[in-house]
């Protein structure tokens, strides 16, 4: 565990990058096998680990301290698992030697082995077992928030570099981050076989099967001057449905439907699952209704939301909702990976197999021809189905590469007022909905000195259903972290929130919000439980809005 | 008689009537005692001046010949008559030439104890546990979320990072008093034997602890040659933490900014100073050396002079010890 918390008492306050890579690469080195496997699922938000609330922690601090004391150390410190790592010992001199403490595969391990009831004794004699800097570390990763400024992507970064270093005799032999990421999803912590060939002492990991999830590719909005720049016979165009983005693997009888948080979502669309009869990995969006070929209309995303977050579902509302894909790209065709081929080359190959595939279930997108970027904004407007969003940009020639690349993708939506925010803070509302949580800020990312953080830009009380409430009230009262007073703060960390997307009529700047910006008449315009909050947007998005209007 | 008779808080600091002395006032006053040379605690501009002679070196240096009207040199244990009241000074391990006052008068004992440490401190007399009825104690880091650790595993730390980052030049803010001739010594006590570069405004404190006896090793000012830009490069720079902020401390090469300081263990305040390497290395108690001491000491009475009173307070009564704090003003707590 020492090891694990230096690496983030340094990391939390390195603000550079190339200071915190330095750092995550010197641990992943110098960390042996399996905890800096532990600590890499930990960084990247991929550790399994049983959590415990606040309230449990606050409680076995007040079993041996008074309260009182407890409350003038929390009021000085302000964070409570930092405040219950330093006052844990209760005044005596800490005399926790390096090699008593448990490592952190340890401490995985036997929080992940308890019971429900025996979670309280273990938490307590973990906390008697490590140093001050080991309490801290294992209390935010126990209740499930690191915020130290380090995206999974940087942390595959280091593991890039970690692999250049230490091997004098064979140069060149650093391993590129892209191809880390593709194998990414294949692999467990504690990532041994992965560690074992950046360091040259295997072969490349060999993914028992491509029908794993595999990163996607992702786009960026189309900022004001962005496409200026650009020669629109350098990029194709296709509509932006209005679904959710899904993956489809399947290889070897094993067939798998992700969302493109890497989420199973297999169970909850047997319908599409069994009528799928190539082998591969396709890039597509999950709509209901009827594809393109079968001649019956797209339905609207509110059709889409009764089959989505269900664990089963019943044949019934396989009848009244049909759901399909509409396939945007391929990475595998079979086994063979074609992410390196260009867009439309793999788009060649995609077309052969949506042709082969059940016409009810899988259609291909289709591309928009347009001259130039005037002609693709008219129809970015007005397009020719209600169910279209927008469009998307795609360079012909790019490769499939996981993460938002600025360059190669663009998305470009109908309608500019619409973002995806987290839900920050909830209070309850009046009259008839007094015992609901229905009035909600919301927040974007925006980068600090501390890394990316959620700045609340707006509150909205409308725009869902009575059913869509339940479902808000409920996430708030599950996951509230803080109160104050009516106000209750929700969890909204990357890897864990709610995302909903707020439609608004106008934005401009304001002096008032610590944001900068407020919005004419936010609504809730759908909940995103597709969506991670790390894929929420950002002020920078925002501020555009403004900019591109004042232009 | 009662204790407050022998010595009470006035604006002016903690009074003796009977002797008629200040200890370490805060404003000019006729007859001064001095627990030791930071300058919150002492002031140019008093009459009289009674101090240990390093505190009254100490103070001659920062303040200039005509610190006071005259001094008056106090050794260790020496029993001095000032007006019929006892005093005498003990060593408080806090920094170089500090003392504890112990106040006598018809056999009540009052030991105001300044500020102190117990932990370790090559640099200086450790502290002495002085029988007392009434105990006057510090509590800057009165709370139980301090814990000071071995100030050598904190040295560590930044030897690490120079390792780590042999390009960037490793800044430790110090305290001019102390902190920085302890932190200097620290780091010889680990082994680096490089040149340490230091700020100008330590360069005479550190010439003073060499003289005492405390060896710093190769010492040289921080001026920038102009023929040799990469001087700094890598190097560990000791300088007061004001200074960073400075254009002083420009012409490093991407400087790490390190802070020796009791303040470095809650990691907020770490990060709102734009600390990067903190060093949690006190010359004050913790929070287990403050209890230590009161339990080791056993006085009938506690008064808490500054810092964060409250807890200490609480704890005394939870444990049936009379205690009150005195509220006195102008003791800077940050200066750690």
């Amino acid at each position: 565990m020492k090891a694990f918390a230096t690496l983030l008492d340094r990391l939390l306050l390195t603000p550079s990058r190339n200071g915190k890579l330095k750092l995550l690469a010197d641990y992943f080195r110098d960390t042996p096998d399996p905890d800096r496997g532990y600590g890499l699922a930990a960084l990247a938000g991929a550790l399994d680990l049983k959590s415990v609330k606040p309230a449990m922690l606050r409680e076995l601090v007040l079993e041996q301290m008074d309260p009182v004391l407890f409350r003038y150390s929390y009021d000085y410190v302000g964070d409570l698992a930092e405040t219950i790592s330093l006052v844990w010992d209760g005044g005596e001199k800490d005399d926790t030697t390096d090699a008593e403490q448990p490592s952190l595969s340890e401490v995985v391990d036997r929080m992940n082995s308890l019971g429900r009831t025996e979670v309280r004794g273990a938490v307590r004699d973990l906390l008697n077992h490590l140093d001050p800097s080991g309490r801290y570390a294992f209390l935010k990763l126990v209740t499930g928030s690191l915020r130290i400024g380090v995206s999974a992507r940087l942390a595959k970064q280091a593991l890039s570099d970690m692999s250049g270093h230490g091997d004098a005799e064979r140069p060149g032999h650093a391993r590129d981050v892209t191809e880390i990421e593709t194998l990414w999803h294949g692999l467990e912590a504690p990532y041994e076989a992965l560690f074992a060939w950046l360091e040259g002492r295997a072969e490349k990991p060999v993914l028992a099967t491509p029908a794993i999830f595999h990163s996607v590719m992702l786009a960026n909005p189309v900022e004001p001057g962005d496409l200026e720049k650009l020669d629109p016979q350098d990029y194709a165009a296709e509509w932006k449905w209005d679904g959710i983005r899904i993956q489809m693997s399947s290889y070897g009888g094993t067939k798998k439907l992700y969302s493109r948080s890497g989420d199973d979502i297999t169970n909850a669309f047997p319908d599409i699952v069994g009528a799928i009869d190539f082998e591969g990995v396709i890039d597509g969006e999950l709509l209901v209704g009827g594809t393109m070929r079968s001649n019956s209309p797209t339905r609207s995303f509110s059709d889409l939301q009764q089959r989505l977050n269900r664990k089963t579902v019943t044949p019934k509302m396989m009848d009244d909702y049909p759901a399909f894909v509409r396939a945007y790209d391929l990475l595998f065709q079979g086994d063979q990976d074609v992410r390196a081929q260009g867009f439309l080359e793999r788009r060649g190959r995609l077309g052969e197999i949506i042709e082969r595939a059940p016409h009810d279930r899988f259609d291909l997108s289709d591309l928009v021809p347009f001259s130039d970027w005037a002609e693709l904004d008219r129809l970015r407007i007005a397009p020719p189905d209600p169910v279209i969003e927008g469009v998307m940009i795609k360079r012909r020639d790019s490769v499939y590469q996981a993460g938002r690349l600025k360059g190669p993708w663009f998305k470009w939506k109908r309608d500019p007022y619409n973002i995806d925010a987290v839900m920050l803070y909830a209070q309850r509302g009046h009259g008839k909905r007094s015992s609901y949580y229905s009035d909600f800020t919301f927040g974007v990312w925006t980068e600090t000195p501390e890394g990316d953080q959620l700045v609340p830009v707006g509150k909205a009380y409308f725009g869902f259903t009575d059913a869509e409430l339940e479902v808000l009230d409920k996430f708030v009262r599950d996951n509230t972290v803080e109160r104050f007073g009516p106000v209750r703060a929700v969890r909204a960390d990357k890897d864990f929130g709610f995302v909903l997307e707020v439609a608004f009529e106008g934005i401009n700047r304001s002096s008032r919000h610590k944001s900068g910006v407020a919005m004419r008449f936010p609504r809730i315009a759908r909940l995103r439980q597709d969506k991670l909050p790390r894929d929420a947007d950002r002020l920078s998005t925002l501020t555009a809005m403004i900019d591109g209007r004042e232009a | 008689m009662k204790p407050e008779a022998l010595l009470h808080p006035t604006p002016a600091g903690l009074f003796c009537p009977i002797g008629r002395f200040h200890v370490d006032p805060v404003r000019p006053v006729e007859r001064a005692l001095i627990t030791h040379g930071h300058s919150d605690h002492a002031r140019a501009g008093h009459g009289r001046v009674l101090a240990t002679r390093q505190t009254l070196d100490i103070m001659r240096i920062r303040y200039g010949e005509d610190f006071c009207e005259s001094e008056q040199a106090a050794e260790f244990g020496e029993l001095i008559d000032v007006d019929g009241v006892t005093v005498s000074f003990h060593p408080a391990g806090h920094v170089l030439g500090s003392a504890q006052i112990r106040i006598e008068r018809d056999g009540l004992r009052i030991v105001v104890s300044g500020d102190y440490k117990r932990g370790v401190d090559p640099t200086c007399a450790p502290f002495v546990p002085v029988a007392c009825d009434v105990f006057i104690t510090e509590a800057t880091f009165g709370l139980p979320v301090f814990h000071h650790p071995n100030p050598r595993e904190e040295i560590a730390k930044l030897l690490i990072s120079l390792k780590q980052f042999p390009d960037r030049s490793h800044l430790v803010g110090a305290y001019a008093l102390g902190k920085a001739q302890r932190v200097i010594r620290l780091i010889r006590d680990c082994g680096y034997d490089e040149p340490i570069f230091i700020h100008g405004a330590l360069a005479k404190l550190c010439e003073y602890y060499e003289s005492q006896g405390i060896a710093l090793g190769d010492i040289r000012p921080a001026t920038m040659e102009k023929s040799t830009p990469d001087l700094f490069k890598g190097a560990v720079v000791v300088g007061p933490p004001s200074a960073f902020q400075d254009r002083w401390a420009r012409r490093f090469n991407e400087p790490l900014i390190s802070f020796a300081s009791g303040w470095m263990m809650v990691r907020q305040r770490a990060k709102q100073g734009g600390v990067e390497l903190p060093l949690v290395i006190s010359d004050h108690c913790d929070w287990p050396e403050l209890l230590e001491t009161i339990g080791e000491i056993a006085p009938s009475e506690v008064w808490v002079t500054h810092g964060r009173e409250e807890a200490l307070v609480r704890w005394c009564e939870m444990k049936g010890i009379p205690a009150r704090p005195l509220h006195l003003v102008g003791y800077e707590d940050e200066g750690d």
